[in-house]
């Protein structure tokens, strides 16, 4: 495909032109600008976005399908980033997520790509953010971003989703951890899926209190919702949740301050990377002793002034 | 730090009916330690599902696995449907229970590798590896 054509077929919406954009930005092609300075700023910020995290088998990427199938019914054009681990390895990644997915592989209003980490130790793929925009630009008015399975403090997701919500089981472990700080300080929603297990209901209990601790008024604190996403139960609560705090974080202005933060965070992260290879060579050819803490010789080789500005 | 080397995305699926998944699921894993990205769509889909995720994930070669003996209508039915999803240059590869007489005929209606049991692992990464990278020097 050349270059024309995958800008076409972005604007067009076809699935090839679509997926081709993707993998470019992803390789940090030298069509990536092109790509990224095309697409529609309009459509990116209306989109909403999903950010769906939580451990390893709480049940993220079912959940995902029966969200998606909701979207669907109410006529929303559906975007899918599904992020799975590189091997810290070979660099090779198994991504498995779309099994869950299939049924809705012949809907072509339903976009999903799945990603692999690369190295990425955050929940997220770097380019999570571009693939995002892309898939926005294409018309996806609803993007739900599926992070890794996750511990305590994959914080990636809070950053470029406007509403995360959180994925627990019963089974995974004892309320301390549910006392931790991390991720259930920040989550918006608090799911509670498998809710027909054993333990679901002092897990609920347990994220009820967590809620409580958010805020005295009501609007403040994360929601909780108990949901059995392989028979779909619950789905609809959760859809009228996420529906609730959109419509709260438009009113109050949190959406907007968190796309802010979130572009100024991500403008820091492009920064950091352009200039890491520069850092990099210069390591790699500056001839140090390696005596005493790392940190002081970063200082040494950056000079002066850049300590300065970092502290 | 030295130059990164491009990294190779595939398809592994399983079309039909035949829900014995162990060879592609041996297949994903070595794939995966050899460095590929692999997208795994699971047992049971059809040509048209598999086709359509392999232009949505951008996969530079699409693997089936089958044990069933459909292979003679369902291999070159997910050619058909790569070519019906304007993908027909994605290049496919397939493996299973397959009589030596069926693989000529597979290779003319477009499978343009097919391995049966027995074939070291190392051979079929190579040919994944080699199908990607002239699949990825076309596209560019």
């Amino acid at each position: 495909m050349k270059s024309e054509d995958i800008l076409r077929g972005l604007r067009d919406r076809d699935p090839r032109g679509i997926a081709r954009a993707i993998s470019l930005v992803e390789e940090n092609d030298p069509l990536a600008d092109e790509i990224l300075s095309s697409l529609d700023d309009a459509l990116v910020a209306e989109a909403m976005i999903l950010g769906i995290t939580g451990p390893p088998g709480a049940g993220k990427s079912t959940l995902t399908d029966r969200v998606i199938a909701k979207y669907r019914l109410k006529g929303k054009r559906v975007g899918v980033i599904a992020v799975d681990p590189s091997s810290p390895i070979s660099g090779g990644a198994l991504l498995g997520d779309r099994v869950r997915m299939m049924g809705h592989a012949l809907d072509k209003d339903v976009v999903v790509r799945s990603m692999a980490t690369r190295g990425r130790l955050g929940g997220l793929c770097a380019a999570a953010g571009a693939a995002m925009r892309i898939l926005a630009s294409s018309g996806c008015s609803v993007i739900i971003i599926e992070t890794v399975g996750v511990g305590q403090s994959e914080m990636d997701i809070i950053r470029i989703a406007d509403i995360t919500a959180l994925v627990l089981a019963p089974g995974l472990g004892d309320d301390i951890q549910a006392m931790k700080a991390g991720l259930l300080e920040v989550a918006d929603i608090l799911i509670v899926n498998k809710a027909d297990c054993p333990g679901a209901e002092a897990l609920a209990m347990d994220m009820e209190s967590i809620a409580r601790e958010g805020g005295s008024k009501e609007k403040d604190r994360a929601k909780v919702c108990m949901t059995v996403a392989s028979e779909g139960k619950g789905i609809d609560e959760l859809l009228a949740a996420i529906e609730t705090v959109d419509a709260s974080h438009r009113e109050s202005g949190e959406r907007r301050t968190r796309r802010e933060k979130a572009y100024d965070l991500e403008v820091l992260e492009w920064a950091l990377e352009m200039i890491k290879p520069s850092i990099i060579e210069k390591i790699n050819t500056w001839n140090h002793d390696r005596k005493g803490a790392p940190r002081l010789q970063a200082a040494k080789l950056l000079g002066r002034e850049c300590v300065r500005i970092s502290e | 730090m030295p130059e990164q080397k491009k990294t190779h995305r595939v398809l592994i699926g399983k079309p039909g009916l035949d829900g014995h998944d162990r060879g592609a699921k041996f297949l994903a894993r070595a794939l995966r330690d050899a460095g590929f990205e692999v997208v795994y769509t699971g047992i049971r889909r059809t040509p048209e599902e598999i086709a359509a995720a392999a232009v949505q994930e951008d996969v530079s070669a699409v693997g089936l696995s089958l044990l069933s003996g459909a292979h003679m209508s369902l291999f070159p039915a997910v050619v058909q449907a790569l070519k019906n999803a304007g993908a027909g240059d994605i290049p496919v590869l397939g493996g299973g229970i397959i009589p030596d007489e069926d693989i000529d005929l597979l290779k003319e209606a477009g499978i343009s590798e097919v391995y049966t049991p027995g074939t070291p692992v190392e051979k079929i990464i190579a040919a994944f590896r080699s199908a990607c990278e002239k699949q990825e020097a076309r596209r560019t």
